[in-house]
């Protein structure tokens, strides 16, 4: 079948692709072989978020998860270690639109875009993170990703991995 | 907390969008080398490697030093410490984010194959 081989070119698969696009927003982008509706479904059941917002390498735990993915509604995310991730959508838009706070940051706050764009059966999903302030972004890196700063491994077997992408 | 500054971040980032820039980081992250071994290894020209080391060497990733005819490169690694750490955050965690939604994404397509033979909604 196509051609999985860890050494592949990174143009063989869909690149996650993540830019500072200045001091207050980092840009994500991600490209799906599937239509938006059925990305935009994986991203508003709960049932289906659950199972690929917190990946298995962050080595945490998602402990419940509510989410009302509808303009005004809110969601709940609970790791337990009185880890939560909670806030409200801003605006739900099937299939192309989904905006909601992060309220656990207190003044650190950030609003995160979600735009899909579909284009022959193949769809461009871009996260936006906008952050109140530069310093406010620094200190997130990720949110719950800070729980894998720990297990950074050394410089080089990094590159490695961003380089070969195995 | 490392402060990040934003513009290295911007060119480092811009200098790791390229598929040869990131093989070549990866071949100096295992030993230096100089432009000539590089250009060997990536069959290019010389120009067209010193233009992808100089990018390189701009974002901070690569250090270049001339000795007598040959100009040695290798890791940058303050700043790849930076980036490093910038891009573990954000592009490990979304990437392992992806490979999973992808699989649950083939499921739904599956799905929706198999009841689109009976009804469409």
């Amino acid at each position: 079948m196509d051609a999985r081989r860890g050494s592949e070119l990174f143009a063989m698969k869909n690149i996650t692709k993540v830019e500072r696009k200045s001091d207050r927003e980092v840009v994500v982008t991600r490209s799906f072989d599937a239509p938006a509706r059925l990305v935009f479904e994986a991203w508003s059941k709960p049932e289906l978020f659950v199972r690929w917002w917190v990946p298995k390498s962050m080595g945490m735990t998602l402990r419940s998860c509510e989410m009302d993915v509808r303009t005004g509604g809110s969601y709940r995310l609970e790791f337990g270690d009185g880890m939560d991730f909670f806030g409200r959508y801003l605006e739900v838009t099937p299939p192309s639109r989904i905006v909601w706070t992060n309220e656990e940051g207190g003044e650190n706050d950030s609003v995160t875009t979600v735009t899909l764009t579909e284009t022959d059966g193949k769809t461009l999903l871009v996260v936006s993170e906008l952050y109140p302030s530069k310093e406010a972004l620094d200190a997130d890196g990720g949110g719950a990703a800070d729980a894998m700063h720990e297990t950074f491994g050394q410089l080089d077997e990094l590159l490695v991995e961003l380089a070969s992408k195995s | 907390m490392v402060q990040y500054t934003s513009a290295h971040l911007d060119a480092s980032f811009s200098a790791l969008s390229d598929s040869t820039r990131r093989g070549v980081l990866e071949q100096l992250g295992r030993e230096e080398a100089s432009i000539t071994d590089l250009a060997d290894r990536f069959h290019m020209t010389l120009t067209g490697m010193r233009k992808h080391v100089a990018v390189l060497e701009q974002a901070g990733l690569v250090v270049t030093e001339k000795v007598g005819r040959v100009r040695t490169c290798r890791i940058g690694a303050r700043r790849l410490e930076e980036v490093a750490a910038w891009i573990d955050r954000y592009h490990q965690l979304w990437d392992a984010r992806f490979g999973e939604l992808d699989q649950v994404i083939e499921e739904l397509k599956r799905k929706e194959k198999s009841d689109g033979r009976k009804t469409r909604k």
